[in-house]
């Protein structure tokens, strides 16, 4: 089988989860003997080259054939890449984008350099193409359908990651009369905080789902609010978890300065990760153990907010902020840290439970995350109480047996959640939608 | 005859360096020496050297009749003698002429009268003697951090053996009266307040060099006939040293004005210098002053909200102080050395979230980008601090059981 899947860029230069969502599910579909043709924006700096360029498999950038991506040869042989000059992004909203365009014209900064605050700063904005996202969202639908064109006959599928591109896979189904897959990984209502969405965001996704054949949800949670909030019929709609690849190389263990145990939230500090709720039980806890630190990892729009409420608690001597953390230092706070906490309002999936798993760190996740529909080894909490959240820290904390459990079977958890399993499920779903369109 | 009371501030911190979450436990370096050594060097080089030797000049050309006070911090003295040891034994030439009185105040320019009376009498003793040992002299008259004053805290001070404190001549307690007279603290009637006549000290301070203000530029002859117009026993023109050469640069021609300025006032003849303790003692108290809640000199307030004002400096205050006992056990002069340079009140300057009319003075003296920054660095390196503290104290109990046993 042979899919064209409109997808997002690879490790090392990702700017969230989907990038590393889709670089795991084509090595598992390549596993799963399905041939993959992956399209991708890729800003190629300056020029302005408003066509397409395919790039074939032989001449494939270094970064994407071998050097990154060690021993596996035979499994990227399968996989063909196409990128098209567009400085999309994944997770951009139409304000972002305008804000990337505006600080172009006024500043001339051109390339496409990742900054180290992806939060403040995913990439600098190259600002050619489209005047404004929508319109390269448009843009990029055009040439998706040129790629189709020109690739007749070498696929039997289109699979296509997150709204930006669904304009493209609506476009390439058009032209090729072949079924559509799209992929949610984050709906509207996941990126704001209330029921104030971005309707023309709302509108694509919409729009995609409704022309898609089959429609895949990291989770349930995302599943349901496909079904009630797109109104998409229930049986288009096919959960698929995400599951997690990790490096085979393991860092030897930081050296710890503190003999505390460390309660770590890693993330975004925004509204929709919960992070006021792990501030609250940490005031809970700290009245009860006095051998624990809490660090807030990462940066955001609320987090001056937060350091005030530390403050106004009277716990900043035990409550640590680090700001935005890159590279080698989130494992490392991962490796630092005892439990780990995510206490998401809203999370379509939430991979980073996962990797505090994998560095054997006893997770407390909310219910209202896609990851703990997968999860049996975790402590699932509902996000907004505090109080349930406190006694799970303070169990790990003061029952070592406890927290050794979680460590231990969570660690085989998380190794058992393979790509090679969840692709075969969206191979699965590949198969129904192109035998549903041929009856 | 009208006095003028010439009164400079000399205050140089401690500054943090970036110290990360990640340090805490391993790194127990908490000072940015490059930082540190490179603002005490050009601070000495535009403003104490060049300064103190014009001083130096005027006292010796004026034969007595000019005088001056100063007020050195702990930290700043430290740092002399780290990093520009010239600029200690200039002010030591000034001690010698005997026309220069040199005030007591808190060791590490702490908010520790603030905190409680204990905290403050230790940080003044240990000020008052490395003052005796630099220069010499035990100091009889007093100037708490920023001037920051109330009732209770000229209280603690005379019960001290001070006679002179200094104070902010603030409106919203002077109301109808002039700070350009003696007056006495409402508790303790042997002490006498002198008061800063903000106006006059603001336009060399402040206003010196600004062109947009109506009486730019001004001359050591026009600020003479302000001070003789002025009603009044006694000018007190209090102001940082760093006025000169550094807030105000050398090119505003701020050293000519100085120089200019001994003999234009006593020019009007009416008009003598005198240090703070010679003025407070040269008048008789005209009143009695009440101030029952802490006022000081610092932004359009003259309160403590710079230091004490929002939610992140007063859990970094109350975490700090906590540690006081466990640190007084120790009886270890490096754990004192941190104590003491953490108790700086400029680190709570920091983390002031006022950005209204005196944002600007705020941000000129602020090395973090944020409040919350400055907040963040000091409680990781004030957790570090506390680690190494209740480390040291289970050692010395353990120490003490060993030999006991033995």
């Amino acid at each position: 089988m042979r899919v064209l899947m409109f997808g997002w860029e690879f490790p090392p230069h990702i700017a969230g989860g989907l990038g590393t969502a889709c670089y795991g599910m084509t090595r598992g579909l390549a596993r799963n003997d399905v041939e993959v043709i992956f399209v991708m924006p890729k800003a190629s700096g300056d020029e302005d080259e408003r066509f397409v360029k395919v790039v074939n498999a032989s001449d494939v950038e270094a970064r994407y054939s071998n050097s990154t991506i060690e021993g596996a040869d035979d499994i990227m042989r399968k996989i063909s890449f196409i990128h098209i000059d567009s400085n999309m992004v994944p997770y951009i909203s139409p304000e972002e984008w305008d804000t990337y365009r505006e600080e172009y014209e006024r500043t001339g900064k051109k390339f496409w350099e990742r900054e180290g605050d992806s939060w403040t700063q995913r990439y600098t904005f190259s600002g050619k193409y489209g005047a404004n996202l929508m319109e390269e969202v448009a843009r990029y639908a055009v040439v998706a359908a040129e790629v189709a064109r020109q690739l007749e006959g070498q696929f039997d599928v289109i699979h296509a990651h997150d709204w930006l591109t669904y304009f493209a896979g609506i476009a390439a189904k058009r032209v090729s009369g072949k079924p559509l897959v799209v992929h949610m990984h984050a709906t509207s209502f996941d990126r704001s905080s209330s029921d104030n969405i971005d309707t023309r965001v709302y509108e694509i996704e919409r729009a995609g789902m409704a022309a898609a054949d089959r429609v895949i949800a990291v989770s349930n949670l995302t599943r349901n609010i496909v079904i009630e909030k797109y109104n998409i019929p229930a049986e288009k709609v096919v959960t698929v978890h995400n599951a997690v690849r990790f490096a085979e190389k393991e860092n030897e263990l930081p050296e710890r300065g503190v003999d505390d145990k460390i309660i770590t939230f890693l993330g975004r500090i925004t509204f929709q990760k919960g992070p006021d709720y792990f501030v609250e039980a940490a005031a809970k806890v700290l009245k009860r153990v006095p051998n624990v630190r809490f660090v807030m990892a990462g940066s955001g729009d609320m987090m001056n907010h937060v350091i005030r409420r530390v403050a106004r608690l009277g716990i900043a001597d035990r409550f640590h902020f680090t700001g935005f953390l890159k590279g080698d230092d989130v494992h490392k706070m991962f490796q630092l840290s005892d439990v780990y906490i995510m206490p998401s309002v809203s999370e379509p999936f939430g991979i980073s439970p996962l990797e505090a798993m994998r560095a054997n760190v006893p997770s407390i996740i909310s219910k209202q995350s896609g990851v703990a529909e997968v999860l049996d080894y975790a402590v699932k909490v509902d996000y907004w109480d505090v109080d349930a959240m406190a006694d799970a820290i303070y169990g790990f904390v003061k029952y070592p047996a406890l927290a050794k459990m979680f460590s231990e079977k969570g660690l085989e958890e998380v190794t058992g959640l393979k790509w090679n399993n969840a692709a075969a499920k969206i191979k699965a779903v590949y198969e129904d939608a192109i035998n549903e369109l041929a009856k | 005859m009208k006095t003028v009371c010439l009164y400079f501030q000399v205050h140089q911190p401690w500054r943090l360096k970036v110290y990360r979450f990640f340090n805490i436990g391993k790194d127990h370096n908490y000072l940015d020496d490059f930082t540190n050594r490179a603002i005490m060097q050009k601070v000495a080089r535009q403003c104490y050297l060049p300064m103190n030797a014009l001083l130096l000049k005027l006292i010796k050309e004026n034969k007595g009749a000019f005088k001056c006070s100063f007020s050195i911090t702990g930290s700043a003295v430290e740092q002399f003698r780290a990093y520009a040891p010239e600029v200690l034994d200039s002010f030591r030439a000034l001690a010698e002429t005997g026309c220069v009185e040199f005030l007591a105040e808190t060791y590490s320019h702490s908010l520790a009268a603030l905190s409680s009376k204990e905290d403050f009498v230790e940080q003044v003793k240990l000020h008052s003697k490395m003052i005796k040992e630099e220069f010499s002299k035990k100091p009889v008259a007093f100037r708490n951090t920023e001037l920051i004053y109330s009732d209770a805290i000229g209280e603690m001070v005379s019960e001290l053996g001070f006679k002179t404190i200094l104070a902010e001549g603030a409106k919203h307690i002077m109301g109808w009266k002039s700070p350009n007279y003696i007056y006495t603290n409402s508790i303790d009637n042997r002490l006498r307040v002198l008061l800063r006549n903000y106006k006059l000290s603001d336009d060399i301070a402040f206003r010196f060099s600004n062109q947009g203000w109506d009486q730019y530029p001004l001359t050591a002859d026009k600020f003479a006939q302000w001070i003789s117009d002025e009603n009044g026993e006694v000018v007190n023109l209090f102001m940082d040293y760093e006025t000169f050469g550094e807030h105000q640069k050398a090119t505003t021609g701020i050293f000519d004005f100085v120089k200019a300025l001994p003999k234009a006032i006593l020019k009007q003849g009416d008009v003598q210098f005198a240090t703070v303790s010679e003025a407070a003692k040269a008048y008789q108290p005209v009143g009695v002053l009440h101030c029952p809640h802490a006022m000081s000199w610092a932004d359009e307030e003259r309160d403590v909200t710079a230091w004490l004002g929002n939610e992140l400096q007063n859990e970094a205050f109350s975490k700090l102080y906590a540690l006081k006992d466990k640190v007084k056990a120790l009886k270890n002069a490096d754990f004192e050395y941190v104590w003491n340079f953490m108790q700086t009140s400029d680190h709570f300057y920091y983390m002031a979230t006022k950005w209204l009319s005196d944002g600007d003075v705020h941000s000129y003296f602020n090395p973090y980008g944020s409040s919350y920054e400055a907040f963040i660095n000091y409680m990781n390196v004030l957790s570090d601090f506390e680690i190494e503290v209740d480390k040291a104290l289970a050692a010395k109990k353990s120490r003490k059981k060993e030999t006991a046993t033995a």
